[in-house]
């Protein structure tokens, strides 16, 4: 049993990659999976706070690649899920530590420990972002319902696909329902137009998500929470299952609903 | 020494160096060219480099690489000539020409493509996202989308079966006659010839147009209907 190795990206920098791979980390997690998070954000390192585990920190990925500690040695243990770990960036450093050769490398020795291998790629598309993405088996886009992310994400799947890491799939985060009703915001189906990629998952705008991300504690392991239950739908979705896409458009009326059922919004 | 210098040949071009690589592996190839540049570091010190890889299938990773060994030594690579359609689109992505003044002088298609001017059209079945640009000395032809940021430079036609939504523009070389269809048309910009226009007439129901420049000289775009 090999581990899959997915990389999350987006192009664009605060659309929630970093979210997304705490969130589906900890609902794959606790779903029994075996899940290993890379912060590929080298010198910017945010997982390991979103995850609340900044203060066990003792090796980095860099001490890893430069030979100065073990892989293990580097794994941070999560304080909810035993089974699972992060491997944290330095924040000393720059992306330059790390070549794509040697993140290939690293997943390649993590392969055989694990169900999961999530790797959390930097914004941009220049060299962090080709480094996170040369190892992965299956790419996943983040973007928000904004024209600029959108844009980005359209150029990142571009780039996927001439480096023959198929499109990706899509997920949309952020998504406020009653600004798309009031035609304020682009629809998950005006992103998807344009995007053209398979869709993975939707997740609707929280501020349950900020407030775990401050304390550590990712809302996945919310089980109140719409957002968290859009994530762990995420994850069932990577394990192979399928499941339907939440009906997030429960706050509208009962009128529209049956305009919609009716097919002619 | 001789061996690695019979894979590669160099030549001299009005705009700077021309070299060819054979079909060898890509590893081999490129340590053949390092070693040649590294052999006379003061010829090649500050030359625009033009490398036809053949048929090579390079990535975005390999020309990256490249262009950063290059330019440690002082060389400035500026287009990447190839037979391979990734490679051309990888050169495109990180934003190389991938045509040169003078044609391949070996390639009997490119002279075809002289020879007939602008009846020459490129095909391409897949949808351009944002960042990709495609640049043609004759018609274009899409299957597919056309998305915002990605642009066409056509010197003839420019025909998108899909939705236009990027930037256009079709008888660059000022060719007043060139149109501009599309199955939906919105595109972020359209120019023809020297007229340029910003997102004309946004689309709601999505009826194919064609735009030309019309008899006062303006960019018109208007439903298509069968003659």
């Amino acid at each position: 049993m090999t581990a899959q190795v997915i990389t999350v990206t987006s192009g664009k920098g605060g659309v929630g990659k970093t979210t997304a791979v705490a969130n589906l980390a900890v609902a794959l997690a606790s779903n029994g999976s075996r899940v290993v998070c890379i912060d590929g954000d080298i010198g910017l390192r945010n997982l390991d706070v979103i995850l609340g585990l900044e203060n066990r920190i003792v090796y980095d990925i860099v001490d890893v690649i430069e030979g100065r500690c073990r892989l293990k040695q580097a794994m941070i243990k999560d304080k909810r899920l035993p089974n699972l770990h992060l491997i944290p960036a330095a924040q000393t450093r720059d992306k330059n530590a790390v070549s794509a050769s040697d993140m290939t490398r690293l997943t390649k020795d993590l392969r055989a420990e694990c169900d999961f291998i999530l790797i959390d790629s930097p914004a941009g598309i220049e060299r962090g972002f080709k480094n996170a993405i040369a190892p992965a088996d299956r790419v996943l886009v983040v973007t928000n319902p904004e024209v600029s992310a959108v844009r980005d994400a359209d150029r990142v799947i571009g780039i996927l696909e001439a480096e023959d890491k198929g499109p990706g799939a899509l997920i949309i985060n952020r998504l406020n329902p009653s600004l798309v009703r009031r035609q304020e915001m682009l629809s998950a189906d005006d992103v998807l137009d344009l995007l053209a990629i398979e869709l993975i998952g939707i997740v609707p705008e929280d501020e349950g998500v900020l407030i775990g991300s401050n304390r550590g504690a990712p809302v996945a392991l919310d089980p109140k929470s719409k957002a968290g239950e859009a994530f762990r739908n995420i994850a069932r979705r990577l394990k192979g299952e399928e499941v339907p896409f939440l009906d997030l458009e429960s706050g509208s009326s009962l009128w529209e609903r049956i305009q919609k059922l009716a097919g002619r919004r | 020494m001789n061996e690695t210098n019979s894979l590669i040949q160099i030549k001299g071009l009005r705009d700077g160096l021309l070299v060819s690589l054979s079909d060898a592996p890509w590893d081999e190839q490129l340590s053949a060219l390092l070693s040649r540049v590294d052999a006379q570091p003061s010829f090649f010190q500050g030359a625009r480099l033009a490398l036809d890889v053949a048929s090579q299938v390079l990535k975005v990773d390999d020309l990256v690489a490249l262009r950063d060994h290059l330019s440690e030594r002082g060389i400035f690579l500026w287009a990447v000539i190839s037979e391979s359609p990734t490679t051309q689109q990888t050169a495109q992505l990180l934003g190389l020409a991938t045509r040169i003044s003078k044609p391949r002088p070996e390639e009997t298609r490119q002279f075809a493509v002289e020879d007939l001017g602008e009846e020459t059209a490129l095909f391409l079945d897949r949808t351009l996202r944002s960042g990709m640009r495609i640049e043609f000395p004759g018609h274009v032809v899409i299957l597919g989308d056309v998305n915002p940021g990605a642009e066409i430079v056509a010197e003839g036609n420019v025909i998108v079966w899909g939705r236009l939504r990027g930037m256009v523009h079709a008888g660059a070389k000022g060719n007043r006659q060139a149109v501009v269809c599309a199955l939906e048309f919105s595109p972020m910009q359209l120019r023809i010839a020297d007229e340029a226009s910003a997102a004309m007439s946004p689309q709601t129901q999505s009826k194919p147009q064609i735009a030309r420049i019309n008899q006062f000289g303006n960019l018109q775009a208007e439903n298509w209907s069968p003659a």
